[in-house]
């Protein structure tokens, strides 16, 4: 009972927080769909969802997000198989680059495809600027990181003697595929799937960028109706929609998936000299690292396009406040009020993660005891089935009177981005944790070792690193966080994506010059910030 | 060396090398293996023994040499097409499918029809003992339950040569010794040919009649199991196949001459060598005594020779510091032709 106790008192920090931080927006954004001048009416809810528009929006939703998991799984195989089991030259620059457009902004992999398709871009000919099919280009080339990494991590510690016992069996090489290998790499395939998935349906940034106003998702859906037409009835009728179909996916996709042993050590098989019937899946790897390629040169080539020539035009302008006073603040401002914001959602993000991971992984003595733990680790996972769009609007409508006015707080802004990268920061945290043996403390404990010594001793040299590579993810997420941000960011201090997005919307050819170099500087940012990260090599994007 | 029957070998090993960048993991190997027999390559972790199994399965490209199967060079045969199957230490089960999927494995890739695949699945469970674990998934089963599995696996398809990487080495040591007797029995009812590797000498002896002991890449000793067993051709070989000590110079020909033997430079002795024996012709102290389920075992200081193993029967009564005679068993040592210049 004591042990219960002094659980529930640890958790009582994080549960606050996270009550009074996502509990309380999102229920005050969902009964704004329900009660109607303080009276029950769940029957709007029905009517709106009724809309053939919300229909049109659903549908869209669903089959661009499959089609693009669908294409993102097919092209990732091939290049998880290269990078991950063949010795190619310059593997590791290689797969760097293949990550590069998961921790691009969303906004800047619009503004990219937008200067890849748009009128006057290299690709122009093909006609397929503001088609779905341009949005589900930005949807695979943003997610296909997702598949290598996760498929590629299980792929490269596959025991490939399996494989070797169907060869010597009589399988050919198509039959060893499809026989040992898929079937052992299924849980790694389901659930880059399940995330891909989740990821494009909740797309915010590159659907809002690329799908202008004749194509929406309901997450964009949801942004337009609260800002725009204002019915707000509607917007929290899609975001209880989203938020049941999401957390259904969660769910569906944690029973599909195999949750490796943490304490197992994971075997890296030695990669294998290329042979010339690896030549399909090299020229599929190439491919994608052109398709991958292709949107970032095009970005950086037009931030430096200024008139009819070249030059840095574009680059100087973003101290200005662009053409037409599209501005309130330069975008240099902007840019560091961008940092600010995300070093405080990282610090935020980190210590109540770091907390959140402690109390979740620590071993229950008793029942009561490991139920109430279980409880809290599905509570801490709530905000990852919620999108960021609704998490904004719920800060917006719930937060803006005492004794929670933060409308005018600077860590409002900050809070929500923690919040959205919260879920990724205990996700990385948790399998270290849990794959520390507790017999090490016992060991040091026995030792007579103190538990501070015990921590300092035993936790803290295994969690540091995976701490410093979570903090980095946590301000990649900040840097980049939009669907928020968006609701929340003062006009008169917004972040860099939320300019960049503005800077797009306006027009003026300068602005548009400025928001690509606007976009190259924030990916630029989080490039360093995401390779820095890299370099701790902690498996963390397979982890997901 | 070469084959004891006058026909052609089911498997030809000539010149074959295996380089891993610098290192050569395999040097110049010839090994010839006559249908029906089990060859056992015998040699420490590290000498290369695996990676030639492996070259021998397709797994591994030949740097040098080549490899015959019944006549024909398998230089371009790929793994999937030389009609072989490969075992290894921990069976390699398919964690994903059922046990009987498992053994019908290579059956359902030549498409046999099912009715005929059930009954050779069931008639392999009863070869190797697993009658009724049809529908159990690998994960539940033992490692020695395992490993009969992936035998059966193995056989399914009657392969022209069995290929086993360390087979038994993963279990205990009472499963070991008796799948590795039922091992052979099972490889010799169905007359399988087999290629095995391992580290073991008591694997090797419990599965093989011939044996190729390797080092360092190279195969220094091959022939009959009992051939290599009573000669070895140096001190480590010796050493490597259980022989406890040699001696050398004066002190093995003063236990080669108690043995009635010619002379030899040096001496490969097993720990059972000396039998304690009033009749005996070598005198010594006894240092220490420990008894044993089958025997009393002593270290003995004998006159003119040093300290050395020997043994008395359970029944006779020594202590340390007696004084005893020694008789030489001949068939527990081995006159060695060199000595390692050390």
């Amino acid at each position: 009972m004591r042990r219960v106790a002094a659980l529930l008192a640890l958790a009582l920090g994080p549960v606050l927080v996270l009550g009074v931080l996502f509990v309380l927006p999102v229920t005050g954004m969902v009964a704004q769909g329900f009660w109607i001048d303080g009276r029950f009416a769940p029957g709007e809810v029905l009517d709106v969802l009724a809309r053939p528009r919300v229909h049109r929006i659903a549908w869209f939703t669903v089959w661009s997000s499959g089609v693009a998991t669908l294409v993102a799984v097919l092209l990732g195989l091939p290049v998880a198989h290269a990078l991950h089991r063949l010795r190619l030259p310059g593997r590791s620059i290689l797969r760097a680059a293949v990550l590069v457009p998961f921790v691009l902004p969303t906004v800047v992999v619009g503004v990219a495809f937008r200067t890849l398709l748009g009128e006057g871009g290299p690709l122009d000919f093909l006609g397929l600027d503001g088609t779905p099919i341009a949005i589900v280009c930005g949807l695979v080339f943003f997610n296909i990181a997702v598949v290598v990494r996760a498929v590629g991590s299980a792929w490269e510690s596959l025991d490939p003697r399996p494989g070797e016992a169907a060869a010597a069996l009589g399988a050919t090489p198509v039959q060893v595929l499809r026989t040992v290998t898929l079937p052992a790499l299924r849980p790694a395939i389901v659930g880059a799937a399940s995330v891909v998935f989740l990821f494009c349906a909740t797309a915010f940034g590159i659907v809002l960028t690329l799908g202008g106003v004749r194509y929406g998702t309901i997450e964009t859906e949801i942004y337009l109706l609260t800002t725009t037409v204002f019915d707000l009835r509607a917007a929290a009728a899609l975001s209880v929609l989203q938020i049941v179909v999401v957390v259904g996916l969660l769910a569906l996709s944690a029973r599909l998936r195999q949750v490796p042993d943490p304490t197992v050590q994971r075997v890296v098989a030695r990669p294998r000299a290329v042979r010339r019937s690896d030549g399909p899946v090299l020229a599929a790897t190439a491919f994608v690292l052109v398709a991958v390629a292709l949107p970032i040169l095009a970005l950086v080539a037009g931030s430096f396009e200024v008139g009819e020539g070249w030059g840095l035009g574009n680059y100087r302008a973003l101290t200005s406040y662009g053409d037409n006073q599209a501005l309130l603040v330069p975008v240099t401002a902007a840019l560091a009020t961008s940092l600010r914001t995300a070093v405080d959602a990282t610090w935020m993000a980190l210590l109540v993660g770091l907390l959140v991971a402690a109390i979740v992984t620590r071993r229950s003595h008793g029942v009561a005891e490991r139920r109430v733990r279980s409880v809290l680790d599905g509570f801490f996972m709530l905000p990852l089935g919620v999108s960021a769009v609704t998490l904004g609007f719920g800060f917006l409508i719930t937060l803006d009177r005492p004794p929670l006015d933060l409308r005018d707080s600077p860590l409002l802004v900050p809070m929500a981005q923690a919040l959205v990268a919260l879920p990724l920061v205990v996700r990385t945290l948790i399998p270290v944790l849990a794959g520390i043996d507790d017999r090490q403390r016992q060991a040091a404990a026995s030792l007579g070792a103190s538990p501070a010594r015990t921590l300092l001793t035993v936790d803290l040299p295994v969690v540091w690193k995976p701490m410093l590579a979570a903090g980095g993810f946590a301000f990649a997420v900040s840097l980049g966080e939009f669907g928020a941000t968006s609701f929340l960011a003062r006009d008169d201090n917004p972040t860099l994506p939320v300019v960049i997005y503005r800077l797009i919307g306006h027009p003026g050819e300068m602005n548009y010059g400025m928001a690509l170099a606007a976009s190259v500087v924030l990916a630029a940012t989080t490039a360093c910030v995401m390779l820095a990260v890299e370099r701790l090599r902690v498996p963390s994007l397979g982890a997901l | 060396m070469a084959a004891g029957t006058g026909e052609t070998p089911m498997l030809e090993l000539r010149d074959v090398s295996v380089r891993y960048g610098q290192t050569l993991a395999v040097d110049d190997v010839t090994l010839d293996l006559p249908a029906g027999h089990v060859l056992a390559v015998l040699g420490p972790s590290g000498c290369g023994k695996s990676t030639l199994l492996r070259a021998v399965a397709g797994l591994e490209p030949l740097t040098h040499g080549t490899i015959r199967a019944d006549g024909h060079d398998l230089a371009r045969v790929p793994t999937h097409r030389r009609g072989f199957a490969l075992m290894f230490q921990d069976g390699q089960l398919f964690a994903h499918l059922t046990v009987a999927r498992n053994v019908a494995y290579a059956l359902r890739l030549r498409r046999t029809p099912s009715s005929r695949t059930a009954a050779r699945v069931r008639e392999l469970l009863e070869l190797v003992g697993l009658i009724g674990y049809d529908d159990r998934l690998p994960a539940t089963l033992s490692g020695g339950e395992r490993q009969r599995v992936a035998l059966a696996r193995a056989l399914a398809v009657e392969p022209r040569l069995l290929l086993l990487d360390e087979p038994l080495s993963a279990l205990d040591a009472t499963l070991r010794e008796r799948l590795a007797g039922e091992l052979r029995e099972i490889l010799k009812r169905a007359g399988t040919t087999a290629l095995l590797v391992t580290h073991d000498h008591e694997e090797a002896f419990a599965l093989a009649d011939r044996l190729a002991v390797m080092r360092a890449g190279r195969v220094v000793q091959a022939g009959a199991i009992d051939e290599v067993w009573r000669t070895p051709v140096d001190e480590d070989t010796a050493l490597f196949l259980g022989y406890a000590r040699v001696l050398r110079g004066d002190a093995a020909l003063r236990v080669l001459i108690s043995a009635g033997l010619p002379g030899a430079a040096a001496v490969a002795v097993r720990r059972s060598a000396l039998v304690v024996d009033a009749a005996g012709t070598l005198a010594a102290r006894v240092e220490s005594a420990r008894v044993t389920p089958d025997q009393v075992r002593l270290v003995v200081e004998v006159d003119g020779i040093g300290r050395l193993d020997a043994v008395a029967p359970l029944d006779s009564r020594v202590a340390p510091g007696d004084r005893v005679r020694l008789r030489v068993d001949v068939t527990r040592l081995a006159g060695l032709p060199i000595v390692a210049v050390r």
